[in-house]
């Protein structure tokens, strides 16, 4: 069977929905224009920016790089999930007390996938941050605070002092 | 949304991957890692009828170590590579050459075939099967098939694949303890497509080099081998082998770098590499 539209059962922020799909609808424009979700933002539409980063199942993804009709099955998470449960509420904190964040579009992308490297445990290096938020462009705060952000965590998480 | 119109139909096995291309024939396209192909969408290059989702078909997104050989299946994500110990262990030349490719999340995502069935002319991985000398594994209508990497990739985005054909793992020889290795690009922002990159293997034994394979990327239509150059290197002749590269290397002009820029950084990556490669002659 293949079809212009599909229905899929998806869990998102841990509420579980049924919904029918375009076929070409990615899963940033689903989250987006069809949940209301809008913390995912859409920068370049083909995988440079990172702006759209959600998590499916677990893992971080291109939002704009998958298709909602991909998803069926999947438990997805996105900037709004993970805020309500207070997952990353220290690096929201640290973000806005170093300045790690100005016009704010890429910082739910940012956050997202760096919540990855941080769950990995340990504290990275600052050349280990900045390789993995390498596919996350911000145009405004010249990375420095950023990663100076989450090498605060790190620390803070790992036991230290921030 | 960007994309045109399609349709979108999930194959349940190879077989069904198989009879579905069949069915749709020039309008249908796989859709594994979606991280080339979602991409060429949402920007228009293309516009098939109809995307046939072969992630999930059972048994493609193993890696085992058979007999002297590596096979990695098709659906094995760039991540799931490099988290493999199999390939740390056995597949040197591969597990240096996947920390190059793009950023996190589409690792998390992009697929080992879908890098070699795409054959940018700029990846890693196609380079690294040909330095490899691995193979590539094929199912279609008329059954399994076994290409050599120095025949599967023919041109631009051109390979042996047929329109109803599936890559379904590609395999690799076992790194002996004379096997050496050597791989640097060089990119303008970490993740990028390489600008020019070489990715080498050699056989050392008695303190000789030999069977060298240099092969570029991102510096022609394909994988390159520089042939004059291995010859030269051989023989430890690092300068000739730089020279020899005129005549192996045809380096093109894009928006990145013009051809003589490449030119050089191709003789740049060959010094850094033969060094490495020079210290097992100590
Ligand atoms: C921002 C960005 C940066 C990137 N940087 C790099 C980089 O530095 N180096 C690099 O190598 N890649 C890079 N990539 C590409 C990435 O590695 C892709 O994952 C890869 O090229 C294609 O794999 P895929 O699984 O996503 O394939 P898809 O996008 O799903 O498919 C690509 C093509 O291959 C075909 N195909 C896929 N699987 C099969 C199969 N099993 N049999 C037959 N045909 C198949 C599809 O039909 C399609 O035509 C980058 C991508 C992005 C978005
Ligand atoms: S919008 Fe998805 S990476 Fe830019
Ligand atoms: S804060 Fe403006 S793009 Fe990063």
């Amino acid at each position: 069977m293949s079809e212009l539209s599909c229905a899929i059962m998806i869990t998102v922020n841990g509420e579980e929905m049924r919904a029918t799909v375009e076929a070409r609808k990615t899963l940033v424009d689903f989250l987006r224009e069809d949940l209301g979700l809008t913390g995912s933002h859409i920068g370049c539409e083909h995988g440079i920016c990172g702006a759209c980063t959600v998590r499916v199942d677990g893992t971080i993804v291109r939002g704009c790089l998958m298709l909602a009709v991909q998803c069926d099955g999947a438990r997805v998470d996105t900037i709004e999930g993970v805020s309500d449960t207070g997952e990353i509420g220290d690096l929201q904190e640290a973000f806005q007390k170093r300045n790690a964040l100005q016009c704010g579009y890429c910082t739910p992308g940012m956050l997202l996938t760096v919540q990855e490297l941080l769950a990995k445990g340990g504290v990275p290096s600052r050349e280990a941050i900045r390789e993995h938020i390498s596919g996350n462009y911000c145009r405004c705060t010249g990375y420095h605070a950023i990663v100076d952000a989450v090498e605060s965590v790190a620390h803070a998480r790992a036991g230290g002092k921030s | 949304m960007k994309p045109a119109a399609f349709a979108y139909a999930k194959a349940r096995s190879l077989r069904d991957a198989i009879t579905l291309l069949g069915k749709h024939k020039k309008g249908a396209r796989l859709l594994a890692g979606g991280q080339s192909l979602i991409a060429a969408l949402n920007m228009r290059l293309d516009a098939p009828s109809v995307l046939i989702d072969i992630n999930g078909i059972e048994g493609l997104d193993e890696i085992h170590l058979k007999k002297g050989w590596v096979e990695i299946g098709a659906l094995v994500r760039h991540s799931q590579a490099l988290h493999s110990p199999i390939i740390a262990k056995h597949v040197p030349l591969i597990a240096k050459a996947l920390p190059h490719i793009a950023h996190p999340a589409i690792r998390n995502r992009g697929t080992i075939g879908g890098s070699i069935a795409l054959a940018d002319p700029a990846a890693e991985l196609p380079a690294c099967l040909v330095a490899l000398g691995g193979e590539a594994v094929i199912t279609g209508p008329k059954g399994k098939r076994t290409v050599k990497a120095d025949n599967f990739f023919k041109d631009l985005f051109e390979t042996a694949l047929g329109p109803r054909d599936v890559l379904t793992a590609i395999r690799v020889p076992v790194a002996s303890s004379e096997s050496r290795f050597g791989f640097a690009e060089i990119c303008r922002r970490r993740g990028d497509y390489a600008i020019v990159g070489l990715a080498t293997s050699a056989r050392v034994k008695d303190k000789e080099l030999s069977d060298i394979r240099l092969v570029y990327f991102g510096i022609g239509s394909k994988p390159e081998r520089a042939r004059k150059a291995e010859a030269a290197l051989v023989k430890g002749k690092i300068d000739a082998a730089v020279a020899a590269l005129d005549d192996d290397l045809d380096p093109h002009d894009d928006v990145q770098a013009t051809g003589a820029t490449r030119r050089y950084l191709a003789g740049v990556l060959l010094k850094r590499i033969a060094r490495e490669l020079a210290e097992v002659r100590l």
